[in-house]
């Protein structure tokens, strides 16, 4: 059977680590290539890189960053953030990144997903989409810019196009709980994995290992992203798993 | 000295930087002349079969991995690179492949799963005793691919795992031509012991 993943996310901005993360036996809890090394002995399935640098200087930063991580990791792992042209998705993915991540690039231009699946293969093609219930829709509205920027775009419709655009793999995003620690948003999670045929990574909210269960389960999810929690040490990616294990779920 | 086949098909650092941790030499090349001075090949790459044959010819690759067969030197294919070992594939349409092993690459079929099997899948091994399966008696492994092989033959089944209601052939060996459907350089602890029993097999005349 194939296996629930989970990723850590690790937010990297002029090409350190930021948002404390805490962790003892590390000598420096900033470096990229060091947490990278720490997530992989956890056991953790993947690994999501996601560059927010302002500057064009960062995003350079970011390619050494890339080249040194791929030296070291022998899981997969995905950059995204800034990644606007098929040039950005050809130093990421030369440096030795997996995956690239597209999101308000992909909804500026939707054929920036083709001309990367079309130059790299699908499985290299990451689409992250950000999205928040919306009354008047009924449903959930795709955002860009971080969440600042909503979209004409509806979650669903906006899976399908990209999916046949051929995004390889979905990083969906709860913005409505996102930060909420109070667990993943499961209907959004699993609306959008029974309308694609590409895996979904569910991403916004956990907070403790009982959330992963529940998004796998009912929210039908294929990996679930997390980022506090696990740099906070408030769980582990060890503990995480053995959980699912008992659960009965499959997990490397 | 490894070389690893350089023939336009996708990212080949992550195969690069997997062989000098392991202390290996490694270099990469798309030329026969170069890779003759190797000692063993990897023909990594991802992609669709078609592109990668039409690449291989190219270069003359093709009849140049034909010859190294035939002198029973060691090759390992990595994902696409392993797809490429077998006779044909229905991929964008039928197309022949190097027929190193007998087999034929297909579509996994369409039902409750997802396409392409992609993430971590359990490995049963069915020789344990082949040098490619030294210290490894299973675990998980990682594979991205939406396209599988249906063997010619059992024998070439060295471990599998199974989706989308198939097994799927996952290291496949016949004399010293080796493949892994998944990728051994992404797929930790059990994926560098694949790819080390690789880099410590002694080849030789076929043997089968």
């Amino acid at each position: 059977m194939l296996t629930k993943r989970i990723i850590p996310c690790l937010d990297v901005k002029e090409g350190r680590v930021v948002k404390g993360v805490q962790f003892v036996n590390l000598r420096d809890a900033g470096d990229p290539v060091e947490l990278a090394s720490f997530y992989d002995r956890e056991w953790a399935d993947e690994l999501v890189f996601l560059d927010i640098s302002a500057s064009h200087e960062g995003r350079e930063t970011m390619v050494d960053v890339v080249e040194e991580v791929a030296g070291t990791l022998a899981i997969p792992f995905t950059v995204g953030g800034g990644i606007n042209s098929l040039d950005d998705m050809k130093r990421i993915l030369r440096a030795g990144a997996d995956k690239v991540s597209l999101n308000t690039a992909a909804v500026n231009r939707p054929e920036l997903v083709r001309e990367g699946a079309d130059f790299f293969g699908t499985q290299c093609i990451v689409v992250a989409i950000d999205a928040k219930w919306d009354e008047s829709l009924r449903s959930w509205r795709v955002y860009t810019h971080g969440g600042r920027n909503a979209s004409a775009w509806e979650v669903k419709d906006w899976a399908a196009h990209v999916v046949s655009l051929g995004a390889g793999e979905l990083l969906l995003t709860s913005m409505d709980q996102d930060g909420e620690k109070s667990g993943f948003d499961v209907n959004l999670t699993r609306t959008v994995s029974q309308h694609v045929d590409v895996p979904v990574i569910a991403s916004g909210g956990a907070g403790k290992k009982e959330d992963f269960y529940e998004v796998f389960t009912d929210g039908e999810a294929d990996a679930a992203l997390a980022a506090s929690i696990f740099h906070y040490k408030e769980t582990s990616v060890a503990q995480v798993k053995s959980y699912l294990k008992e659960k009965g779920l499959d997990i490397r | 000295m490894i070389g690893v086949v350089d023939y336009g098909m996708g990212n080949l650092h992550s195969v690069m930087k997997a062989l000098e941790r392991l202390g290996s030499e490694a270099f990469l090349s798309g030329d026969p002349a170069e890779l003759q001075k190797a000692d063993k090949l990897i023909l990594p790459g991802v992609g669709s079969f078609r592109d990668g044959m039409q690449e291989l010819k190219t270069r003359k690759l093709d009849t140049f991995l034909t010859s190294w067969k035939k002198d029973g030197r060691p090759l390992l294919g990595i994902c696409l690179g392993m797809q490429l070992l077998f006779e044909a594939s229905e991929e964008r349409g039928e197309t022949a492949g190097l027929a190193f092993l007998p087999g034929r690459v297909r579509l996994f079929p369409a039902g409750n799963w997802k396409v392409p099997h992609m993430g971590w899948n359990q490995l049963t091994v069915s020789k344990p005793d082949h040098p490619a399966m030294f210290g490894v008696d299973g675990g998980h492994v990682y594979f991205v691919h939406s396209y599988v092989v249906e063997l010619g033959d059992a024998a070439a089944d060295v471990a599998h795992t199974y989706y989308a209601g198939m097994t799927v052939p996952a290291v496949v060996a016949k004399g010293d031509v080796w493949g892994t459907q998944f990728h051994p350089e992404k797929s930790s602890v059990v994926g560098m012991a694949i790819l080390k029993n690789f880099l410590h097999h002694k080849g030789g005349p076929s043997r089968d």
